[in-house]
């Protein structure tokens, strides 16, 4: 609190050293650790991404709807692409189009982009999360490990029926 | 009994010596702290009005707010809190460290007048704009989301303000140093200080970065703001504008302890360097924020989310060492040297100061601390992004950590600046407890809510009206009403924080001081205690034992919550 004398350059107590050892190793530790789940572990940050417009992103997702297009719920297209394809998520106010219906144990690579603001992909109950930006195609491979209906909701407010914007994932066996 | 000091030649300044702590007060600067302080505290008045809202919107079985109401009072109370709150009051904080701790005249106090008016009119400009219900965009204003011009321009003015405010305290501290006002080094809380202003100039710069184009694009003069960048951008601002918080709070915190129970830093060269590692590795931390964003790879963001290698990390841990380590020396050189804990049993713990110290500490580490640096890693960040655990985690630090020890410090500041006798002092010695409590009840239950998946910023988990729904289970909203009843409790330890502090200021005492604790029979630790051993070695009796199996202790927390973490990742989706 008050101004110490000029010289505080004294040497540490036996008790701060060992704390400051222990405390550096364990940051030594959370520092490894992202490296070692980068290549030993199975779930990963995706970062492969293209520039894209919202046009060129509408354009994709129309064909790719088109190809495989199995069924409609609640006015919205459900498709069934094979696996290790590319698959399109379009993201809009306040929509996810459209629902994807993938087996389990199958890769796939999922594109998500937006052709308005920034919205939150957020799969649930797996709670896996990702950011979506308009200009910006998000390449991730994914591997359903379960099977059944999950949701995606979109935890990015984008604007007053940001509540209203949940999508789904169909995995079969 | 205050005395008007001979000014120094050269300047004009006015001055009156504090009867307690022989300190040289400039009375302009005393003016402009006092014109701060209360502005701070207006806007949490405004701000915690809106948490109340919120909190009893996102309680499902209350759902107070329409859709429309909740976004924009979210808008409103992330400003209001975490910008307007804050900052005046750090601004505050800036002049007390730069004048009056080094008996030092501030200098230009008009052109510190302009930047006062400068942010006061920002911050009422930004929160009318938000409740005419033209900026529904929340505090961060991610683009291609686009609000009204006056919002922008409402933020522009108020970071204008502050940069002034903090080149101000530069200029005070080089004329102190020139006019030597005081011996020796500059004191360790000072030194905090000037680590936090030298990372709020970089951070207000990006701030200006992030918000000018925006203001353009606002206007129809340019056609577009790349969100990636803009993302990139806010958080150069929003993120080192934590670490302000953080930096002037761990400055606090050692004000606290020396007040209190007359601490001195155990090892001034450890303390001093924790401070330059936040100031050379905090604005890595933007990186946070973008960890699950398209563009970077993982390189980028594992360097920079991890400030290096964790360096700010190491940083926060050596204060979390010291600071206790030094509270200890202090009371077992007092004769509580019983045991591990004696000297923890016999503190003070009826002195709001010291209740809110170490409240503030528990929550800031063991809660926020262990909660940021596991979100924070790259992969687990992909199940915690925008999910509650967000808001969780900040409202265990910048509000549990950060507001309660700027609470702390408000009461010291009533007899010593502002000049009045603090009225209330039961309610000020409970207060820490009430507020530490409801906030700890809010934390957790926002963490526990958002690890079952609950989104942030989302006004209705039954989905009503969407085309699918979500389940969220019924765990999580147990989680979310524990929040509500925490934010109950907290909001009444933040009316009885205004309360003693208004009426303080409104009806006390006109008074000087004539001691620096409250409630404490010993009326001056800080020259009790203190003086007599600066430099004095530390001695086996009286070690700081019982910090070290405290901190051992919080590591072991820390390690488990952070591996069971990773556990939880591995359960996941494979994703690439
Ligand atoms: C009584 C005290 C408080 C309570 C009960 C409270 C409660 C809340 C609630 C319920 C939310 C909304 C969470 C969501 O749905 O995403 C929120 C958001 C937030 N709070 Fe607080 N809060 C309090 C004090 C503070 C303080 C003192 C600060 C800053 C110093 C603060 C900063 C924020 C920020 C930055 C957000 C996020 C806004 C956004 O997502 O745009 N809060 N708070
Ligand atoms: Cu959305
Ligand atoms: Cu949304």
């Amino acid at each position: 609190m008050l101004a110490p004398e000029r010289i505080w350059w004294k040497p540490l107590h036996r008790m701060e050293k060992s704390w400051l050892i222990v405390a550096f190793s364990w940051c030594v530790l959370l520092t490894i650790m992202m490296p070692l789940w980068f290549f030993y572990g199975r779930q990963n940050v995706p970062a492969t991404t293209f520039r894209t417009t919202p046009q060129k992103y509408q354009q994709q997702t129309t064909a790719f709807i088109e190809q495989y297009q199995v069924d409609t719920l609640n006015r919205l297209p459900v498709v069934a692409p094979p696996p290790d394809s590319d698959i399109y998520l379009l993201a809009r106010q306040w929509q996810w189009t459209p629902v994807l219906q993938l087996e389990k144990g199958k890769t796939y690579r999922l594109h998500l982009s937006s052709t308005d603001v920034q919205h939150g992909f957020s799969l649930q109950p797996v709670n896996l999360n990702l950011q979506v930006l308009p200009g910006y195609d998000y390449v991730a491979t994914i591997t359903p490990t379960q099977s059944g209906e999950f949701s995606i909701v979109c935890n990015e407010f984008c604007s007053i029926g940001h509540h209203l914007m949940v999508g789904k994932i169909i995995v079969t066996e | 009994m205050a005395t008007i000091a001979m000014p120094t030649p050269g300047d004009k300044a006015t001055f009156r010596t504090c009867p307690v702590t022989a300190l040289k007060v400039d009375l302009a600067a005393e003016r402009l702290i006092i014109a701060n302080a209360v502005a701070a505290v207006v806007f949490l008045l405004i701000g915690g009005l809106f948490a109340l809202l919120l909190a009893l919107t996102r309680w499902q079985a209350i759902h107070l707010l329409p859709p429309d109401w909740f976004y924009r009072i979210l808008t409103g109370h992330g400003f209001d809190m975490l910008v307007a709150w804050m900052v005046f009051f750090e601004v505050a904080g800036l002049y007390f460290g730069g004048a009056v701790m080094l008996n030092a005249r501030l200098v230009l106090p008009k052109v510190a007048w302009g930047a006062f008016i400068l942010m006061a009119a920002g911050a009422v400009l930004v929160n009318v704009i938000v409740l005419l219900g033209k900026a529904d965009v929340m505090f961060t204003a991610y683009v291609p989301l686009k609000a009204h011009p006056l919002f922008y321009l409402g933020i522009i003015f108020f970071a204008v303000g502050a940069l002034i405010a903090v080149i101000l305290f530069f200029a005070t501290l080089v004329t102190a140093k020139r006019e030597k006002t005081y011996e020796g080094s500059m004191p360790l809380v000072t030194y905090g200080l000037v680590a936090a202003a030298i990372i709020a100039v970089y951070t207000l710069l990006s701030g200006a970065l992030a918000f000018v184009p925006t203001f353009f694009w606002s206007m129809g003069w340019i056609d577009n703001v790349d969100p990636g960048y803009y993302r990139n951008l806010f958080w150069s601002f929003g993120h080192p504008a934590q670490q302000i918080n953080l930096a002037a709070m761990v400055a606090i915190w050692y004000a606290l302890a020396a007040i209190t129970v007359g601490a001195v830093p155990l090892n001034e060269k450890l303390s001093r360097s924790a401070f330059i590692l936040y100031i050379l590795f905090i604005n890595l931390g933007s990186a946070h924020h973008l960890l699950v964003d398209p563009g970077p790879g993982f390189l980028w963001k594992a360097t920079n989310t991890s400030y290096a290698m964790y360096l700010a990390v190491l940083g926060s841990l050596i204060h979390a060492f010291s600071i206790p380590g030094a509270v200890e020396v202090a009371q077992r050189r007092k004769g509580f040297t019983n045991g591990l804990l004696e000297w923890l049993r016999k503190a003070p713990w009826r002195e709001p100061g010291f209740s809110a110290l170490v409240i503030s500490m528990t929550l800031f580490g063991w809660i926020g601390g262990v909660t940021g640096v596991t979100i924070g890693t790259e992969q687990i960040n992909m199940t915690a992004h925008n999910t509650m655990r967000l808001p969780g985690h900040f409202h265990a630090t910048v509000v549990s950590g950060t507001t309660l020890a700027f609470m702390g410090l408000t009461y010291y500041l009533i007899p010593l600046i502002f000049r009045k006798e603090l009225k209330l002092k039961k309610w000020a010695s409970w207060q820490p407890y009430v507020f530490g409590f409801g906030m700890l009840l809010v934390s957790v239950g926002m963490i526990a809510s958002g690890l079952q998946g609950v989104s942030r910023r989302h006004w209705d988990i039954t989905f009503a009206g969407a085309p699918f729904k979500a389940a969220v289970p019924s765990t999580a909203q147990l989680m979310l009403g524990i929040m509500g009843i925490g934010a109950i409790i907290a909001i009444v330890g933040g009316i009885m924080y205004l309360t003693v502090v208004l009426v303080s200021v409104f009806t006390g005492k006109r008074q000087e001081a004539h001691r620096l604790t409250l409630v404490m029979e010993q009326k001056n630790p800080l020259v009790e205690d203190a003086i007599a051993v600066v430099g004095v070695e530390v001695d086996e009796a009286v070690a700081p034992k019982g910090t070290f199996v405290i901190v051992l202790a919080f590591l072991m927390f820390f390690v488990i919550y952070y591996f069971s973490n990773w556990w939880l990742l591995g359960r996941s989706w494979m994703i690439r």
